[in-house]
């Protein structure tokens, strides 16, 4: 198995830590002149989403994660897994629900995402920034109000509920920021 | 004057302000060593030998000299300590050096690979003496700033709750690493005492240094190192367990590292040899002794003095507000 050294440590790297996949987010070199060198390294655990502080004593190594970051195409949820492909090999990969727990609400079948495969397998998957989704409930009573000032709640065809300005209604499709879980605007 | 204010301002700085900020500097430290008599020296860059320090790692370059039919291997310099220390021998006097030295691998908001350093030197000067010349140029550059000084020892009972480092145990220091809620630590054997002992300095006990309670700054200078620490420092006459070495920090940062001068030849070569075995244990490629020094040792002698090296570009950082050296030098190592 491929190994890195601390002198190769640098934010981004993936590695194992317990045999689970970890990803540096910021390394600084303690080195005192008078003793010997420590790497002082936050890292995240890429299952957990956990953020960890570990200091390596510098010539220390760890074992490199096969952790790669490719955009799939979602295609359905059979009940148990999310399923993706990649467009050009037509391969196709299975998510356990862990992997899409944050943004299940998020995808739409056909759009593409990008997957995280730890060892192949899919460990996180990230939406597109902004997707389009039709409102399937949200209050009709509520009008008049054209200047977006106050909101109301609406559930999207995903189950996804976002703040929505009084004048949308059922049936349009908005446009929504899956990182923030925000409406953009009405989809033309 | 170390106000966040201050920061803020050199956020803006035009390029020739801060250029001009730096000049400033450079012109400020050489008038506090003329005004004192001392004698600015530029000492070689490259050398056939290079420091055998284990935790020091020199940069090498090959030299086409002429009468050898290959390039030879020169050393760039990790300090001018040893051709001044060879001046100082042949009757020098007061010396001081301000310029560039090289470590190999060194690169964090507090290090470069290239970085500028002032060392001097100072005859008859006790360590104490030297300190307090420290101090002064520092306030003269930093502003007032209140010192502290402690030995080693005290520095580990006030600041990390070890009544006496040199009779604790490696469990004592780890249990003040984990009662200090310091990140776990990878790779250290659990009765290295030494390495714990160093981390409960640099992960306890630094950054606490050189801070006023109320988290302004000051001058904290900690001296008598542990004996096995000394480097190139004497041993201290009184108590056989520390040696005659101080660092200065401020803000949690350590600006400078000075002894009272080892003189004798034999001791050098001795230490020397202590540091390429270690090296040799430590897979790390061995390097030629700095033989011309330790001949002029043996013939003429090192006068009794005091030397110091310190970070002109931490200092710089300390007196702009700066949050990584390399924004007071323009262009660091990976910014060319």
């Amino acid at each position: 198995m491929a190994t890195y050294s601390t002198t190769e440590f640098k934010g981004g790297l993936k590695f194992l830590m317990d045999g689970q996949p970890c990803s540096i987010v910021e390394n600084t070199q303690v080195s005192p002149g008078k003793g010997q060198a420590f790497n002082r390294v936050k890292y995240r655990n890429l299952i957990t989403g956990k953020l960890v502080e570990k200091t390596f004593k510098s010539g220390e190594k760890v074992d490199a994660a096969d952790v790669v970051d490719t955009d799939l195409q979602y295609l359905y949820n059979d009940g148990q897994f999310w399923h993706f492909m990649d467009a050009t090999s037509f391969e196709q990969f299975q998510a356990e629900e862990a992997a899409v727990a944050d943004v299940q609400k998020w995808l739409v079948e056909q759009s593409m995402c990008t997957v995280t495969l730890f060892n192949g397998q899919p460990i996180s998957v990230t939406p597109p920034k902004q997707i389009t989704l039709e409102i399937t409930d949200t209050d009709p009573g509520l009008k008049g109000d054209s200047q977006g000032t106050g909101g109301k709640p609406a559930t999207l065809s995903t189950g996804a509920v976002v703040q929505v300005p009084l004048f949308v209604q059922i049936g349009e499709s908005i446009i929504v920021n899956t990182e923030k879980g925000e409406y953009v605007s009405r989809a033309k | 004057m170390l106000s966040s204010q201050l920061f803020a301002l050199s956020e803006f700085d035009s390029l020739r302000t801060r250029l001009e900020k730096r000049s400033q500097l450079l012109q400020t430290v050489r008038a506090f060593f003329y005004a004192r008599n001392l004698c600015e020296v530029d000492t070689p860059l490259l050398s056939k030998a290079a420091t055998p320090d284990v935790h020091l790692h020199s940069l090498h370059t090959q030299v086409q000299v002429p009468g050898f039919k290959d390039p030879q291997t020169f050393y760039l310099h990790t300090s001018p300590e040893y051709p001044m220390k060879r001046l100082l021998c042949h009757g020098s006097g007061d010396i001081f050096f301000l310029g560039k030295v090289f470590r190999d691998g060194d690169l964090s908001p507090r290090h470069q690979v290239e970085f500028t350093m002032l060392e001097w030197y100072r005859l008859n000067f006790s360590m104490f003496d030297l300190i307090a010349e420290v101090a002064g140029l520092l306030k003269s550059i930093l502003g007032d700033l209140s010192v502290e000084q402690l030995s080693y020892q005290q520095a580990f009972k006030i600041y990390a709750g070890i009544e006496d480092i040199f009779s604790a145990s490696a469990a004592e220091c780890q249990a003040c690493l984990s009662r200090f809620k310091v990140p776990e630590i990878v790779g250290v054997d659990n009765d290295d005492k030494p390495l714990w002992e160093q981390l409960v300095l640099t992960e306890v006990i630094e950054a606490q240094l050189g801070r006023t309670v109320n988290g302004g700054h000051r001058i904290t200078v900690l001296y008598h190192f542990p004996a096995r620490d000394a480097a190139l420092a004497q041993i201290s006459a009184e108590n056989p367990q520390v040696a005659e070495r101080f660092e200065v920090f401020i803000n949690g940062m350590e600006l400078a590292n000075g002894y009272q001068e080892l003189s004798d030849a034999e001791i050098y070569r001795q230490r020397f040899n202590e540091s390429l075995a270690l090296r040799e244990q430590y897979n790390l490629p061995t390097v030629p002794l700095d033989e011309n020094l330790l001949q002029t040792l043996q013939n003429k002698s090192l006068p009794d003095c005091s030397g110091v090296a310190l970070g002109v570009d931490r200092m710089f950082l300390l007196q702009q507000g700066f949050s990584d050296i390399e924004q007071g030098i323009g262009f660091g190592l990976l910014a060319q």
